[in-house]
C-alpha cells in the first residue's frame, strides 16, 4: 500500500498546511545543495528558474542544442486557470471538479485541488513574465472555452500558447544562467540515475556530440522529461520525445504508475501514406466552431461539397446534444473511430472524418475565422495541400498525452528518496484522462510552484552532507552499465534498422493497446512485443561508432526502452478490467458504447515495481473522493 | 517521383566536407522533406552507409531544431514554412536538390547538416528575459495592455529560434532573431524596466557572434514565422536611446 | 560547450562615450546612415547646383561660373574668401566620406568573419536585391570617380584635364564631357550612384530605427525617387554636352 503523504484537514487548506509545516532550508545555506534538472520543457525550465533564483545551486540538462526546443513548446490551445475573469461562474472548486470528473475519477484529490489552486498563480506570473497572452481591446486578459469545458477558463497566445509559455519559463531559466545560479548542459542525455543506500544521488550522462559518459552529483534529482507517446510511432509527440529517463529510473526502484492511461487526441492531420513520421494535431480550439460529420453512407467518396445536408452525419451532435462537438477527448476520439470503423471515413485512405467550418465561415466571417484559426488552417494547407476555408479539414484521433508516468507523492517524489517525477514525467493530476489546456498548467504548477517547496523538505535534514563523489563506486558502476549498453547495440550488427522495430512497435500498441482494448489483444500484444524485443536484441542495426553524433545509436536506447515501456502498458492495460478515461475495455462498455468504470475493484493507482525483467510487481494507492462524488460520466 | 540529392557530407566539427550524391527513387508527392530524408536515411542504413544526420524534432515547425539550406534557400522554396512542414509536392520528379547545413562561423557544424545555435541562447541570457522572481507577480489584470502591442510583441515572439534569419543573411548577421526578442519584451509595459539594459546587454552580445545588418531584408522571407523587418528598426532604435537615455529617469511618465 | 565568440570581439576597455558607441556594429551603422545623410544631402546640392550650366552665359560669364565663384566667396566679408566653402562644406564633407568608408571597411570584415566558410552552392536570393548586395562595389565604383572627379574638375590635374582653366567650370566641364571616355565614365558612375543612393537611402531608416508601420511603404518611395531626381539631374549635364545643348 503507498502512501501519497497527503497533508491533513479541509481539502482546500491541505496546501497551506503543508507549506506551513514542512521543512525550509534557510537562504544561506540554499547554495550547498545542488539540484539536478533534466529536461527543460514547462515543468524542467520552471523548476530550474525557480531553484535558481532560491539560491540553489541547479544543474539542468537537456538534449537538445537549446532549452527552448522541448516539445512543450508545440502545445497550441491554452492553459486554463480559475480566475474567472468572464464572471461566468467558475472557481478553483470548479476548475477541481471539472478536472477530477475529466479525469474519470482516477487522481488523486488533494493534487487536483492544489492545481486548481496554483492555476491562478501561473497566469500571474506568465503575464509577468510578458507571455504574450490574447488580450481584449480593453487591454484585459481574454479568454475561451476549451475541450469541453463550460466555463471559459482558458487563456491562450494564439495557437502557440505552449510556444510562448515554454519561452517565458525557457527565459527565466537563462536568466538565471547568466547570473550563475543554474548550470545548463545542452546536448547532454541522461541515461541513468544513480542510487546510493536507496536515494538518488546524482545521473549519468551521454554527450550527443562527443559521446562521453559522465557522472554529475547533486542532492536531489528532478526529472522533467515529458511522456512516452512516441512508444506508439506515431504520435503527436515530437521525434526524440521518449520515455529514456523515466524508465531508467523505474529500473532503478521507482515505481510506474497507470502506464496504460494514454491520451488521443481527437483532432490530427490523418496519415498520408505509409511513410509518415509523425502525426500533427490540430488544436482542439476548432471544435468551437467547427462541426464533425461523416457522409450518412459507408464508402460515399463524393466530394464533401456535394454531400448535402440530409446525407450528412454530424455524429457528435446526434449522441451528445449537450456538448455536442465539444465533448471530452476520448469519448470525441472513439466516436470518430465508430465511424471509420464503419466504412464511413473520408480522405483517400477512408482514415478521417471532416471537421467542418462552412456553417462559422458564414456566421462569423472569414475575417474573423482567420483571426482565431488562421496559423492553423495555414499549417493544415501547408501538410495537406489543400485549404479549410474552401474544403473541410479532414482529421483523426491520434496519440497525444500520458497521463501514466512515475508515481509520485504529494511532494512529488518518487518512491525513490531525492528523486522527483515533474510534469507529464510523472502519473500526474490527470486521472485517466486529461482535459484540455491542462497539460501546460500541470508542468507549470509542478515547476514554479510545488517542487521548489517540497524538495526543501527533503533536502533539508541533510544540511551539511556533501556529494557523493563522481568516482564513488555507486556512479563508477553505473556509468559502466551505460557504456556497456551503448557499445551493444553498436555490436549486434543484424539487419533492421532502429526505426523498422519502432514502426512495429507502434503498429502493434495501436492495434491492441490504442483507443480500445481487449483482454485477447492484450496478451496477444504482449507476445508481440517480446518476440520483436528478441528480434531487437539479436537483430539491430548501427552504423558509426559511440564517439561522435550518432542519431541511430541515440535512438536505439529509446527504442529498447518503449519496448520494455510497451509491454508494461500491456500488462497494465490488462489487470485493469475496467473503462476509464483513456483506457477502454470493450468488455466493459454501457449499452451505448461507453466507458464504464468499476469503482469497487479499480479505483485505485496502479503502480508497477520493475522485477528485473520477471513479471511486474504492483502495488496500489487506494483513491478517496470525498468531494466529487464518482459518477457515471455522461455528456448527453 | 525520382529524385537526385545532392547532400552536404561532414563527420564531424572542423574537418573538411563535401558534396555526396543520392538518387532517391519512389518519393510520393505527399511526404514531407523530412519523410525523403527518413526515406534515403532508412536505406542507405540498409546499404551499409551511415544516415545522413540532420536536425529536427517537433516536425510541426514550431520547435525550430529543422533548417536545411535548400536549393540556396533557408528552408527551401516555399515561403513562411519550416523545412519540417516542407512537403515533396513542392519539387518536380527528376529535380536536382541541393541540401547545405546553415553556415555562419557562429553556428558551427556538429556533423553533416546539424549546426550548434548555441550563440542564440547567449544573446538571450544576456538579456532576453523579463525579471520576475516566482512568486513575485502581481495580479495579472493589474496592467492592462493596448490590444494592438499586445499583438505586436505575439508577432515577434512567435520567433522559433531555427537561425533561418543568419543562414539567409549575406552578412551572417543575427538582427532578426535578436530584435524579434528586443521587440517581444520591449514592447509590453512588463519589459519597461529593463528596457535599456536589455537591448544594449542583447545587442552587444549578438555582434560578439554575428555579423552586421545591411538591410538587405533576406531575413524576413527566410523566416517561417514571418517576423518583420521593422523589429530591427525597433531594436536599433532603442540601442540608440539606450545610450542617450538618463535612465534613472526611467521611473518617470 | 564551444567557444563561439569571434576572434577579437570580446569587450575592449572604456572610451569616450561616442567612441564605445562607434566601436560596436550597430554604432557604426548609425554612422554610415548620418554620414550618408550629409553625403545625400551633398549630392541633392551638387545636383542643383549643376543645373546652372543649362542657364548659359549673362553679361559675358557663365551663370555656373557665376555659382562656382559665389561658393568660395560665401560668408565673405565676415569670414576671409573660401573659409566658409572649407568649414562648413568641404571638411566636413570629407569627414563624412572617411566616415562612411571606414565604417563600411570595418563592417565588411565584420560581416566577413561572420562566415568564414561560404556556402558550397549558389545562392537563390529572395529579397537582397542587386543594388544591396552590390553596395561595396558601387561604393568603390563612386569613390574611384570622385577621385577622377576631383583631379578633373575641382583641381585640374594636367594629366586628367589638359584643357582646365581655373575658375571656368562651364568651360572645363564641356571640355571634358566632350571626350567619350571622359563622357562614358560620368555616365557610369551616375549608375553606380543611383544604385548606392536606391538602397542606401531607405536602408538609412532602418539603421537610425525610424519605422512606423504607418508610414514605412513610403520610406523605399522616397529612397527611389531621391535616387532617381539627383541621378536624372546629374545625367543631365553629359546628356546636354552630348545634345549639343551644352557647348
Amino acid at each position: 500500500m503507498l502512501d501519497a503523504r497527503i497533508p491533513s484537514g479541509p481539502i482546500n487548506e491541505h496546501w497551506d498546511n503543508h507549506r506551513d509545516s514542512i521543512s525550509l532550508v534557510s537562504p544561506a545555506n540554499k547554495r550547498r545543495f545542488t539540484i539536478i534538472v533534466v529536461g527543460t520543457g514547462l515543468a524542467g525550465a520552471s523548476a530550474a528558474a525557480t531553484l535558481g533564483e532560491l539560491g540553489y545551486r541547479v544543474k539542468a540538462y537537456t538534449f537538445h542544442d537549446s532549452a527552448r526546443r522541448a516539445h512543450s513548446i508545440a502545445a497550441q490551445g491554452g492553459i486554463n486557470a480559475a480566475k474567472n475573469y468572464p464572471n461566468d461562474g467558475d472557481s478553483i472548486h470548479r476548475l477541481f471538479y471539472d478536472t477530477v470528473k475529466g479525469g474519470d475519477y482516477r487522481s488523486r484529490e488533494s493534487n487536483v485541488y492544489r492545481l486548481a489552486q496554483l492555476s491562478v498563480e501561473i497566469i500571474d506570473q506568465c503575464t509577468a513574465q510578458g507571455v504574450p497572452f490574447a488580450r481584449e481591446y480593453g487591454g484585459l486578459l481574454a479568454n475561451r472555452s476549451f475541450g469541453g469545458a463550460q466555463v471559459s477558463r482558458t487563456f491562450y497566445a494564439r495557437g502557440q500558447t505552449g510556444q510562448q509559455l515554454l519561452l517565458g519559463a525557457y527565459q527565466a531559466m537563462m536568466r538565471q544562467v547568466d547570473r550563475g545560479t543554474v548550470e545548463l548542459h545542452t546536448q547532454t542525455e541522461m541515461l541513468d540515475v544513480v542510487v546510493k543506500d536507496g536515494r538518488a544521488v546524482g545521473i549519468v550522462t551521454r554527450d550527443l556530440v562527443s559521446g562521453e559518459i559522465a557522472s554529475h552529483p547533486g542532492h536531489a534529482v528532478l526529472l522533467a522529461t515529458g511522456g512516452y507517446s512516441n512508444v506508439f510511432y506515431l504520435s503527436t509527440n515530437a521525434m526524440k520525445s521518449n520515455v529514456t529517463a523515466v524508465w531508467r529510473a523505474h529500473r532503478q526502484g521507482a515505481l510506474f504508475a497507470n502506464p496504460c492511461y494514454t491520451q488521443i487526441h481527437p483532432t490530427c492531420i490523418p496519415a498520408s501514406d505509409e511513410f509518415q513520421s509523425k502525426l500533427t494535431l490540430m488544436s482542439e480550439s476548432l471544435r468551437n466552431d467547427g462541426r464533425i460529420w461523416v457522409p450518412d453512407r459507408a464508402g460515399d467518396t463524393r466530394l464533401p461539397g456535394d454531400i448535402g445536408e440530409s446525407d450528412r452525419d454530424y455524429y457528435l451532435e446526434r449522441r451528445y446534444p449537450a456538448f455536442g462537438n465539444l465533448v471530452p477527448r476520448d469519448v470525441a476520439s472513439r466516436a470518430a473511430k465508430v465511424e471509420v470503423d464503419r466504412g464511413k471515413g473520408v480522405g483517400p485512405l477512408a482514415n478521417g472524418v471532416y471537421l467542418d467550418f462552412e456553417e462559422a465561415l458564414r456566421r462569423l466571417g472569414q475575417d474573423t475565422v482567420r483571426e482565431r484559426y488562421g496559423n492553423l488552417f495555414d499549417m493544415y494547407h501547408r501538410i495537406t495541400g489543400e485549404s479549410p476555408y474552401e474544403t473541410p479539414m479532414r482529421i483523426y484521433p491520434a496519440m497525444h498525452y500520458t497521463m501514466g508516468g512515475l508515481w509520485v507523492d504529494y511532494n512529488l517524489m518518487t518512491t525513490i528518496p531525492g528523486l522527483y517525477a515533474l510534469g507529464e514525467a510523472n502519473f500526474s493530476d490527470h486521472g485517466a484522462n486529461r482535459l484540455g489546456a491542462s497539460a501546460l498548467m500541470q508542468g507549470l504548477a509542478d515547476g514554479y510552484f510545488v517542487v521548489p517547496y517540497t524538495v526543501g523538505d527533503y533536502l533539508a535534514p541533510q544540511l551539511g552532507e556533501g556529494l557523493v563523489p563522481s568516482n564513488d563506486a555507486a556512479f563508477v558502476e553505473t556509468e559502466r552499465q551505460v557504456a556497456t549498453r551503448t557499445e551493444r547495440y553498436l555490436s549486434i550488427g543484424g539487419s533492421r534498422s532502429v526505426d523498422w522495430f519502432h514502426r512495429e512497435l507502434g503498429k502493434v500498441l495501436w492495434e491492441y493497446c490504442g483507443m480500445e482494448r481487449t483482454a485477447d489483444g492484450l496478451r496477444r500484444a504482449i507476445s508481440d512485443i517480446d518476440s520483436l524485443k528478441e528480434d531487437f536484441d539479436r537483430d539491430l542495426r548501427v552504423l558509426g561508432t559511440s564517439s561522435t553524433l550518432n542519431q541511430s545509436l541515440e535512438k536505439a536506447g529509446r527504442v529498447d526502452d518503449f519496448l520494455q515501456l510497451a509491454r508494461l502498458m500491456c500488462v497494465d492495460a490488462l489487470h485493469r478490467e475496467e473503462s476509464c478515461g483513456g483506457h477502454f475495455r470493450v468488455e466493459h462498455q454501457t449499452d451505448d458504447g461507453e466507458a464504464r468504470r468499476d469503482d469497487a475493484n479499480f479505483s485505485y493507482v496502479a503502480a508497477w515495481g520493475w522485477a528485473n525483467g520477471h513479471e511486474p510487481i504492483l502495488h496500489q494507492e487506494p483513491l478517496t473522493f470525498d468531494h466529487v462524488k464518482p459518477a457515471q460520466r455522461s455528456y448527453r | 517521383m525520382h529524385l537526385t540529392l545532392r547532400v552536404w557530407r561532414q563527420d564531424g566539427p572542423g574537418v573538411e566536407g563535401r558534396f555526396e550524391t543520392y538518387e532517391a527513387a519512389g518519393i510520393h508527392q505527399d511526404m514531407s522533406f523530412l519523410e525523403m530524408l527518413d526515406l534515403v536515411n532508412e536505406r542507405l542504413v540498409t546499404a551499409g552507409h551511415e544516415p545522413i544526420a540532420f536536425d529536427h524534432d517537433c516536425r510541426e515547425g514550431i520547435c525550430g531544431s529543422c533548417g536545411l539550406m535548400i536549393d540556396g534557400r533557408a528552408h527551401g522554396p516555399q515561403g513562411s514554412t519550416a523545412t519540417c512542414q516542407l512537403h515533396m509536392r513542392e519539387f518536380s520528379d527528376g529535380d536536382t536538390i541541393v541540401i547545405e547545413p546553415w553556415r555562419a562561423t557562429s553556428f558551427p557544424i556538429v556533423r553533416d547538416l546539424v549546426v550548434d545555435r548555441g550563440a542564440f541562447d547567449r544573446i538571450i541570457e544576456a538579456g532576453g528575459y523579463i525579471g520576475a522572481p516566482t512568486g513575485s507577480a502581481p495580479e495579472a489584470n493589474l496592467t492592462p495592455v493596448p490590444k494592438e502591442t499586445s499583438d505586436a510583441a505575439m508577432d515577434a515572439a512567435a520567433c522559433i529560434g531555427c537561425g533561418a534569419c543568419v543562414a539567409a543573411c549575406p552578412n551572417g548577421a543575427g538582427q532578426l532573431f535578436t530584435a524579434a526578442k528586443v521587440a517581444h519584451l520591449n514592447l509590453l509595459p512588463q519589459g519597461q524596466p529593463e528596457r535599456w539594459m536589455r537591448v544594449e546587454r542583447m545587442v552587444e552580445t549578438m555582434e560578439e557572434y554575428f555579423g552586421s545588418c545591411s538591410n538587405h531584408g533576406e531575413c524576413e522571407p527566410a523566416c517561417p514565422k514571418g517576423i518583420s523587418l521593422d523589429n530591427i528598426a525597433l531594436m536599433n532604435r532603442d540601442y540608440l536611446l539606450s545610450k542617450i537615455r538618463n535612465r534613472k529617469l526611467g521611473g518617470q511618465r | 560547450m564551444l567557444n563561439l565568440r569571434r576572434a577579437g570581439r570580446e569587450r575592449v576597455r572604456r572610451a569616450p562615450w561616442i567612441v564605445s558607441i562607434y566601436r560596436t556594429d550597430t554604432g557604426k551603422k548609425y554612422a554610415m546612415a548620418i554620414s550618408g545623410v550629409v553625403l545625400l544631402l551633398f549630392v541633392l546640392g551638387h545636383m542643383i547646383g549643376n543645373l546652372h550650366v543649362f542657364e548659359g552665359a549673362h553679361g559675358g560669364t557663365f551663370r555656373i561660373d557665376e555659382y562656382g565663384e559665389g561658393l568660395r566667396d560665401l560668408g565673405e566679408p565676415l569670414f576671409p574668401r573660401t573659409m566658409v566653402l572649407w568649414a562648413f562644406l568641404r571638411i566636413p564633407l570629407a569627414a563624412a566620406f572617411l566616415i562612411h568608408i571606414h565604417a563600411a571597411l570595418a563592417l565588411t570584415r565584420s560581416n566577413r568573419d561572420a562566415r568564414e566558410t561560404k556556402y558550397q552552392s549558389p545562392r537563390d536570393y529572395l529579397a537582397a536585391r542587386y543594388a544591396s548586395r552590390t553596395m561595396r562595389w558601387s561604393g568603390v565604383i563612386v569613390l574611384l570617380f570622385l577621385a577622377w572627379h576631383l583631379a578633373d574638375l575641382t583641381i585640374g590635374v594636367e594629366a586628367v584635364n589638359p584643357d582646365f582653366v581655373r575658375g571656368s567650370v562651364y568651360h572645363n566641364l564641356v571640355a571634358s564631357l566632350s571626350r567619350w571616355p571622359v563622357w562614358i565614365l560620368y555616365v557610369a558612375a551616375q549608375v553606380a550612384l543611383a544604385f548606392h543612393i536606391w538602397h542606401g537611402a531607405w536602408s538609412l531608416f532602418q539603421s537610425l530605427g525610424i519605422s512606423n508601420p504607418r508610414f514605412n511603404r513610403f520610406r523605399r518611395t522616397f529612397a527611389h525617387a531621391f535616387a532617381t531626381v539627383v541621378v536624372a539631374g546629374f545625367l543631365a549635364v553629359p546628356v546636354g554636352v552630348a545634345l549639343d545643348i551644352v557647348s
